[in-house]
Parts: C-alpha cells; structure tokens; sequence
C-alpha cells in the first residue's frame, strides 16, 4: 500500500470537517477547532473517519492534544506512516 | 387559588405546511394534508431554520421541534430576548418514539460496517428528550427541561404538566409541545403489525367506514406565561390552558376501555380543574383517530362527560381528518389548531365523514367549516382531548379570546 500524503490527508480532514458545519475557507492548517465549532463530538466522527480511511486509531487522549486543524493532520500522517 | 396559565405564542409544522394559521386556515378550507396513506411536512425545509452542524445533530422530530417553537417564541415577542429570568422559563417537549430514523440508520450502519462505525451522535439524536434539549439550547431555556413520553397523549401531557409548573410557582412561563417523525419503514412496518393503519389510506373519524389511522408527523409548540406576568409585560393573549385533567384507563395496551368511563373521567378532571361546565362547551376538538375502537370510545366518554344532551348539542371535530395521526405531536397540534379555531370563531369539518355510523350520533361536524357559535357571552371554551397506546387519557380545556 503507498503511503499516505500529507496531501491526500489533508484534503479528506477539511472535506470531513467541512461536512460537519464550518465553511469551508475558513478551515486552515492554523484554525482552530474552537474557531470552528468543532467540539468533542465532532472530534470522535473525524476518528472514525481517520480509522475507517488510514486504519489509524485515535483515542479520546490524542484527540484532547489538538488544538488546530494542523495538528490533526500531522498526527494522522505521523500515525499512518 | 391557582394561577391562570395564558397562551401568548403558538407554533406548528404540519401535512397542511408550515405555521400555525397555515393549518388551521387549510383544515377549515377542507384541504388534507395527506398523500398516499401518510402525512408528511412536505413544506419542511429545515435548512431554513437551522445550520448544517444543529441538522446534523437533531434528528427529523427534534428539527420540527425547533421549526415550530421558532414561531412560537416570535408570537410570542420573545425573539429579541426572553422577557423573564431564563432559570425561570421551563422546556416540555413531548414525543411518543423519538428519533426512529435515526435508530434505523445507524442500526443500518452497524450491520454492515460493525459496530465501531455507529455515530457518536447516533444516541444523542434518538434519545426521546432530545426535542426538548434542542429547543431549550436554541432558545436558551434555563429552567426545568426534559421530555415526555405517552406514546399518543404526550403532546397533551406536555402542557399540563407546563401549566401545573406555572401554577406550582417553579416557572413564570414553559415553551411546551410535541414533535414526531416516525414515517419510516420501521415506523410503518410496526404500525402495519398492529393492524392500527388505515389499510384504505384514509383518514375519516366517527365515519361508517373508518378503518384505521394515518399516520402524520409534525410538531406543536405553546408559549405559556403566568397570567400577571404576561399582562405586566404585555403581551398579547392568544388564549388561555384554563384546564388539564389526565388519568389512565388501566386495562390494555392498546385498546381503549370500551365504555370510555376513563377518558370521561380525565374530561370531567380538566372542566372542574377549569371551572367550566358542559354547558359552557362550545366546540370539542377530538382525539378522533379514525379507528374503529377509538372514535367509539371516545363517543361513549363524551357522552358520560358532558351529559347525553350537551354532547349531541356540542360540535366535535378531528384535525386528524385533515393531517393523519402525529402520535406525541397529535396534542399539541390539536391544541394548536383549538386556541385557532377559538380565535378565529371558525371550526373546521371532520373531513371525510359522509356515512354516520349508526352507534355515533354526536355532531361530527360534517362537510364545511362553520361559525362557533358562543353558549356564552364572554370567552369561548373548548375540550381538547388525547388519548394513547398505554391507556393514557388526556383533556384541556382551551378557553381564547374574548369576544
């Protein structure tokens, strides 16, 4: 299986979020997810996309580390590679 | 003496549209609501009242919830900002499921993708408060909120039990109705089951040939106010809950007790809880459900009720010829659609009723709306009744404006 780019990921996270309420150009590496309104909820339906698409396992304690729409995917592609 | 509970707001999404006239206006023009065998809020976009991420997390009866209790509170006057202390305003939202389509896609999900795939907000979306905590969060309702669950009487319930808030001093004024979207397969196939379905499509209580109810969705919200305290800010009177009685028939899961001695019972409740009497009745908006066993029962109830005489002299009508059955909606539409029908002096036809049964011999309302004709000279007064799966009867006596 290739590996995963930081691309590929970041296109399916903004797409996912995107999905959940936010407009779409406000969803950037640097936003936050407080900016966004995207809360614990919100986070638990991104991992289950992430381990649905990557098979990357992400827990409640990794989601609390993230803070920005960056930090989600880096975790992602670091976890995947 | 117990405070006088005021209607100042009233909201609905309903098979006759969107707003509160729109249903009472259509029922009395003798439109129905409903399409093939089943009424559904075609004229429901929820996207015009809610953002993606709030439709996202409500399930269908949780977003009519929202709908109808968005024109409640602008009635009302309470769009700008609430009139009293939030603590002080309660939330009673009624459902008799709760987010069944909901249940069913993510059942769906989990039996072909597994478990780990359900939605986190599959439970959140379901659970039967959910309509409640919607509406509360929107609206910023900080006082007593949870939902209520008597399968058919639950929208009925959810305003006696906010008119016995105001009157027990814990709430100035309760948001309170109920919301229901249940036209599923799941939701068909279980009603179907029970044989409870019209298997004709239509809808036509206390007829000769009814045959079963169609089942509806919808939702019905009522703003209730403490009565100094609505005159004090003053809003406009719509109407007022004067009355609420509630007891339970005991003695089957679904069947109604034939005789009707306990849904005469709740009646007999909410006109003494009132002060009214049977002569004092100007209209009765029927639970009327267009089953066999039910339009029956409730006949027999009238009758023990009110007296032989004042039932046959009192005009009764259906909402649910005009919109099918929306289970723990039913109520609070129908409470809705009363405190319009008061307002306006015009009562709507039971549509559909051509052929008398010879065993009810009430006055159905039959063909066209007509004029509400007051036994009095002040306020006019209807009853309002609901009954439900479970042996629950409900009845409210609505008084509107006066003359």
């Amino acid at each position: 299986m290739p590996a995963v780019t930081t691309e590929q990921v970041e296109a399916r996270v903004v797409e996912a979020l995107a999905s959940f309420g936010p407009d779409e150009s406000l969803i950037t590496r640097d936003a936050t997810f407080e900016e966004l309104d995207i809360d614990s909820l919100d986070l638990v339906e991104l991992a289950q996309i992430v381990e649905d698409e990557y098979g990357v396992v992400l827990k409640g304690e990794d989601m609390k580390q993230l803070r920005t729409v960056g930090d989600a995917i880096d975790m992602i592609v670091e976890r995947a590679g | 003496m117990k405070a006088r509970v005021l209607i100042t707001g009233m909201g609905a999404i309903t098979p006759l549209g969107v707003g509160s006239r729109a249903l009472h206006e259509r029922w009395a023009q003798g439109v129905c609501g409903i399409v093939d065998g089943a009424g559904s809020c075609s004229e429901f976009d929820p996207a015009e009242f809610l953002s993606t991420k709030d439709i996202r997390r409500m399930d269908r009866f949780s977003q009519l919830a929202v709908a109808a209790a968005g024109e409640a509170l602008s009635q009302a006057g309470w769009n700008e900002r609430l009139p009293y202390d939030p603590w002080r305003v309660g939330c009673v939202i009624a459902t008799g499921i709760g987010g069944i389509e909901t249940v069913e896609n993510q059942h769906d999900v989990m039996r072909d993708r597994g478990s780990r795939s359900v939605s986190p907000l599959g439970i959140p979306q379901y659970m039967p408060n959910a309509g409640a905590a919607a509406v509360a969060m929107r609206y910023g309702l900080r006082g007593q909120m949870y939902g209520v669950v008597s399968a058919c009487s639950g929208g009925a319930h959810a305003l006696g039990v906010a008119a016995r808030m105001i009157q027990c001093g814990d709430a100035e004024a309760v948001v309170a109705g109920g919301a229901e979207a249940t036209l599923t397969p799941f939701g068909f196939a279980c009603f179907n089951a029970l044989q409870a379905l019209s298997p004709t499509g239509v809808s036509r209580p206390f007829d000769a040939r009814r045959d079963g109810f169609v089942m509806g969705e919808g939702a019905g919200v009522i703003v209730l106010e403490e009565a100094s305290a609505a005159k004090a800010r003053g809003a406009t009177i719509l109407g007022e809950l004067a009355g609420y009685g509630s007891t339970s028939d005991a003695y089957h899961l679904t069947a109604p007790q034939p005789s009707g001695e306990p849904a005469a019972k709740a009646i007999e409740l909410a006109l003494a809880d009132a002060g009214v009497t049977a002569g004092e009745v100007d209209y009765v908006n029927a639970h009327g459900t267009s089953t066999p066993l039910n339009d029956a029962a409730e006949t027999a109830a009238l009758k023990r009720a009110l007296g032989p005489e004042q039932a046959k002299r009192i005009p009764v009508s259906s909402t649910k010829s005009a919109i099918g059955h929306l289970l723990g909606a039913a109520g609070a539409v129908e409470a809705v659609a009363t405190v319009e029908t008061l307002a306006t002096r015009v009562i709507p036809p039971t549509l559909g009723y051509e052929i008398p049964d010879p065993e009810l011999d009430l006055d159905y309302v039959p063909g066209e709306a007509r004029p509400l004709l007051m036994s009095n000279g002040g306020a006019p007064v209807a009853v309002s009744n609901s009954f439900a799966f479970g042996g629950h009867n409900v009845s409210l006596v609505l008084r509107g404006p006066p003359a």
